[in-house]
Parts: structure tokens; C-alpha cells; sequence
């Protein structure tokens, strides 16, 4: 499996993240590796093989639909890199 | 100077209980030896001084008046990738650099119960990706048994930290071997438990299905000790397993005469450094000594885990950090000109080089058209790599190999080359998928430098682990050796 630098730029927008134009083609190679690893897989056939969701092939837990946490909104917001009036701020978005 | 960093754990518990020493002694002595000696390891990356020193001196009345716990007053250090509340917890990035926890993890929340001190969080690789802690933001962690050398990785600087007794112990993760490799590379014992035997929350995710926190110390009857705190139903962690939870430290005499370990022959294959083969096999020849069996086994698909692993981690964390958006907490580029270019930048540069190759494979494998192909073909093989451990138990009681194919390679040696730093965690990483426990103890040295014996379990069986580990460091002191730089 290759990839090349548009796939890479294409991976990284769908991933939200900003790959500098100089570190494009050392991501192709390293991702190509990983993926040309990753292909094993194809060596085994693994038609009929129930995919495994959990170790211990448990179900999900589920719990009453109640209110179990108190409102710490300012704890949480110092952690915030913008704040304002218990709002967290972002660019514009609407002109 | 006191000599409180030759003993274990346990030993100091009993000095504690016994009023040999106080725990503000205890504390301050162990907070003497990592201004002493971390500059060179760095092993931490935040250390909490006047906290621990507080805390030390509530023990000392618990200790006192009665009520104490076997932790109470005793130094522990946590990887920083649980959250404590009013302490940074990086995770190891830049991104959560200026992160401070409105929160205990389950794990921090439950030692803190017991009144066991914080000394300070410990350096790890970035998100607990990587396997030598050079992706760390903060800077590698050096190995005490060879500061050129790296400690291993993910939880590299809890490994450090307990060789080279700048705490008694430790918590780490392993979501593919960061428990177990850098035990076996830094000559200590760590304990990867069974899949939901300790709570998940607070514990920042790298991927959800394999992460799994556990103990880090000198000997298995610490970590016995340790993971009897640690482990336990938690509702916060919705795969936390509802079981009831022994006292590990019970078990710890009993008899092994008979056990039955299974070698796999996957795991002594053509990849395993020559002298690292040696040393095993005299660890097995000790166990034969103490009475046990041992028996061939096969895992087939074990050569599988790290394609398979490539894929369920990466996909896992694409997800799980998809969470750092640099609005609500995290790094935040500057001047941000729209959203898109906050989140982008702030993401492009909040992560480091590995941690954005892995989520980039991850939103590939994901991505519309490939799922087929790549994650589920992936859970399909997991659940083949699951089938080899539940065969091989109904034939023995335990499983045995190396930790790691090599000892300790050298700072930068792999740090260019993903794939050999991937191949580091080839006999951890089939623990992980099927969810079994697994540990590392140290069995010796090769080139001088350390070498763990991975010893694996059924479901559930972390009792028997730490007996059998228990077993052997009773008569061998390999557990109780100090790198000569730092005694």
C-alpha cells in the first residue's frame, strides 16, 4: 500500500490536523510502512470469524438515565484557553 | 543518608506500621534522592513536594492512632497519565502542558484513600505512544542501568523511577506492552492486569478496548500489594468488570510444584536477541528447579498482533483524541484565522510526530470504504489471537517468554524508524488483544543490562501470576539489585 502527498494532505484534513508542506513526504513513507505491516493481516482467511467487540464478550452496562454529576462549570472552564461569561469562545463563524 | 531505597515496598510498610520511621521522614528521604538524581534521569515531570510532605505528615497520625492501611505514609509515584486533581497531567504532550485536573482518576482517588503519599506524575511517551519515552514532550527518560540507553516505553519513567529507587512504586498503563517492556528493560516488576479489572476513568484514553493501568515495583509481592488497592468495579468506567476482588497478597506462598508453563514457540523465534534466550532459559530452568512443568505450546496467530495492534490502537485513538479541539481545554493555536484553522493548528501543533502518524492511520483505517478491510478484518483476527490463549490455558496454567526481544537499545537508535520501534512490543502485544494479564519480572542481564521474563495468565488469574513470580524472586535476587550510579 502507497500513499502519496495528496493522500496525505487528505488524511490529515479528514483528521483535523496541519501537517507542515515539508513533513508531507516523511508521513507518506512512515504511513506506507505502517500500512505495508498492517497487509499481514490478509495472509489469513477470516471468512465466518465473528469480530471480536470485547475480551470478555460482555454486554454494555447500562444505568437509570439520572443526574449523578453536579454542575462544576467554572472548575472545568479554567482549563479553557478562552472563556466569557461561562461561554466558551471560538473564531467567527457566521459573517 | 539513609538507606530507606534499598527496601521494598512492603518492607517499608512494615517500618511504617511498626514505627520505625515516620512516613515524613520516608518522604522526605525519597524526595532528597529524585532531587539528587533525576536531573540526569528525568523521570518526572512534575514533582509535588510540599503536597507529599503535607500528606506524609496526615499519615504519620493515621500510623499512630490506629486505622492505617498497609499504604498508609508510603511514597508512590503516578504515571502522568492519570488525572489528579490540582496536579498538571501532560499525558506527555504539549498539548495538555498547561492542564490542570478538575479531577481524580478512579486509580489516583483509590490510593489516595488508603493514604498512600504522591510524590509526583512521571514522564511517558506522548499519549502512552511509543515504546522507548523518547516521544515525550518533555524529553527522553534515560535508563538507570545505562543512561544512554533508553527505559522503554510507554510508562518509561515509572520504570525509571522505581529501578532507580526514586520511589518505592509506581501506577503505569499498558495498551500493548507499556507496563511489561519497560519493566523487563529497567529490571523491575510490573503487572498488566486482566481487561477491566482497574478502572479506566480519569485514565486519558488511547485505545479504549486495550488500555489497561497496573502496578509498578520491585517485586511481585509489591505489586500484590499495589493491585490490591488499585483494582475493583467502578461505575464511572462502563467496561470496568463487576467481579469481587481478592487480596493478592494471599496467595503469595502458595506451592508451585506442578504448575505447568507453557512455552510458546512463537515467542523464542528467530527475532530474540541471543543473550536475551540465554537468560530466559535459565529463569525456566529455575522453575523447573522449584517443581514446574514445561510444555510446548503454540500460539499461531501471534505473529498477527502487531498488524492487528496497528490498526485497533491508531483507529481507537483517531477517535478518543479526536476530543482535543483546542476549545474547551488543551493547547490553542495563536490567532486562530476560522475554526478550521483553529482546530487544525492547534491540533498540528499541540501533537507530536508520532501521535499525529497515529491518528492519521487510524482516520484512514476508519475512513468511508476502508472499514471492512482494515478494523473489522482486525477484531476478526483479534478474536483468532483470543482462541490461541483460551486453547493454550485448557493445557497449562501459565504462560512464559521474554518481555521484550532486546535489552535496551540506545537513545535515537529506533526513534526514526516507527516500524523497529513497533517491533519492540512483538511478544506484549497478543496480551493485550485478548484482554489476558501478563507481567515482567526480572530474570538477569544480558550486556549488563536487564531482562524481563514475561509471565502470562488466564482471566482473572493475577493471583497466580504473583504467586508464581513471587515464587521465583524468593530464591533468586536479581528484584533486589540497584543500578550502581543510583545506590
Amino acid at each position: 500500500m502507497s500513499l502519496d502527498a495528496n493522500d496525505i494532505k487528505a488524511i490529515a484534513k479528514l483528521a483535523r490536523l496541519k501537517i507542515d508542506e515539508a513533513d508531507v513526504p516523511g508521513y507518506a513513507t512512515n504511513l506506507s510502512n505502517i500500512l505495508d505491516l498492517v497487509e499481514h493481516m490478509n495472509s489469513v482467511d477470516t471468512e465466518g470469524v465473528v469480530p471480536m467487540s470485547h475480551p470478555l464478550d460482555v454486554a454494555q452496562r447500562l444505568r437509570e438515565d439520572i443526574v449523578t454529576e453536579t454542575n462544576q462549570r467554572d472548575e472545568l472552564q479554567k482549563n479553557a484557553p478562552a472563556v466569557q461569561d461561562g461561554l466558551y469562545l471560538v473564531p467567527r463563524v457566521i459573517e | 543518608m539513609s538507606h530507606y531505597h534499598e527496601k521494598s515496598l512492603t518492607e517499608l510498610s512494615r517500618l511504617l506500621h511498626a514505627g520505625d520511621i515516620s512516613s515524613v521522614e520516608l518522604t522526605d528521604a525519597y524526595l532528597s534522592r529524585i532531587k539528587q538524581h533525576d536531573a540526569v534521569l528525568n523521570s518526572f515531570i512534575t514533582v509535588v513536594g510540599d503536597q507529599a510532605m503535607q500528606q506524609a505528615a496526615e499519615a504519620d497520625k493515621v500510623l499512630r492512632s490506629g486505622g492505617a492501611g498497609p499504604l498508609t505514609g508510603v511514597p508512590i509515584a503516578h504515571k502522568d497519565i492519570f488525572c489528579t486533581q490540582g496536579i498538571k497531567t501532560s499525558c506527555g504532550s504539549k498539548m495538555l502542558d498547561s492542564f490542570i485536573s478538575p479531577y481524580d482518576a478512579t486509580v489516583v482517588s483509590r490510593f489516595k484513600q488508603t493514604g498512600a503519599i504522591v510524590l509526583g506524575k512521571t514522564n511517558m511517551d506522548e499519549f502512552a505512544m511509543g515504546s522507548s519515552n523518547e516521544t515525550s514532550y518533555y524529553g527522553p527518560v534515560k535508563n538507570p542501568w545505562d543512561i544512554g540507553t533508553v527505559p522503554g516505553g510507554s510508562s518509561g519513567g515509572s520504570a525509571a523511577a522505581v529501578a532507580a529507587r526514586l520511589t518505592p512504586a509506581a501506577t503505569g498503563t499498558d495498551t500493548g506492552g507499556s507496563i511489561r517492556q519497560p519493566a523487563a528493560l529497567c529490571g523491575i516488576t510490573g503487572l498488566k492486569p486482566t481487561y477491566g479489572l482497574v478502572s479506566r476513568y480519569g485514565m486519558i484514553a488511547f485505545a479504549s478496548s486495550l488500555d489497561q493501568g497496573g502496578p509498578m515495583a520491585q517485586s511481585a509481592e509489591d505489586c500484590a500489594l499495589l493491585l490490591s488497592t488499585m483494582a475493583g468495579f467502578d461505575e464511572k468506567d462502563s467496561t470496568s468488570i463487576e467481579t469481587s476482588i481478592p487480596d493478592y497478597s494471599i496467595g503469595l506462598e502458595n506451592p508451585i510444584e506442578g504448575l505447568r508453563i507453557g512455552l510458546p514457540k512463537e515467542y523464542f523465534d528467530e527475532g530474540l536477541d541471543d543473550n536475551v534466550r540465554q537468560v530466559i532459559q535459565s529463569a525456566l530452568d529455575r522453575y523447573r528447579e522449584l517443581g514446574a512443568e514445561l510444555v510446548d505450546i503454540a500460539l499461531p496467530n501471534s505473529g498477527l498482533s502487531v498488524p492487528v495492534y496497528y490498526v485497533v490502537a491508531p483507529a481507537e485513538c483517531s477517535a478518543n483524541l479526536s476530543r482535543f479541539d483546542g476549545v474547551r481545554y488543551g493547547y490553542r493555536c495563536d490567532e486562530p484565522r476560522d475554526l478550521f484553522d483553529l482546530y487544525t493548528r492547534s491540533r498540528g501543533e499541540g501533537f507530536g510526530a508520532e501521535v499525529k502518524r497515529r491518528i492519521m492511520v487510524g482516520t484512514y483505517a476508519l475512513s468511508a470504504g476502508y472499514y471492512d478491510a482494515y478494523y473489522l478484518k482486525a477484531q476478526q483476527l483479534r478474536h483468532l489471537i483470543s482462541d490461541d490463549f483460551k486453547r493454550a490455558f485448557e493445557q497449562v496454567d501459565v504462560i512464559m517468554g521474554p518481555a521484550s526481544p532486546e535489552p535496551a537499545f540506545k537513545l535515537g537508535e529506533k526513534a526514526e524508524d516507527p516500524i523497529s520501534m513497533y517491533l519492540s512490543d512483538i511478544y506484549t502485544i497478543a496480551v493485550n488483544l485478548a484482554g489476558v494479564p501478563g507481567m515482567s519480572v526480572p530474570v538477569g542481564f544480558a550486556d549488563n543490562k536487564p531482562v524481563g521474563l514475561q509471565i502470562i495468565g488466564n482471566y482473572f488469574d493475577e493471583s497466580r501470576l504473583l504467586n508464581v513470580a513471587h515464587k521465583y524472586q524468593q530464591s533468586t535476587d536479581w528484584h533486589r539489585q540497584i543500578p550502581e550510579d543510583f545506590n
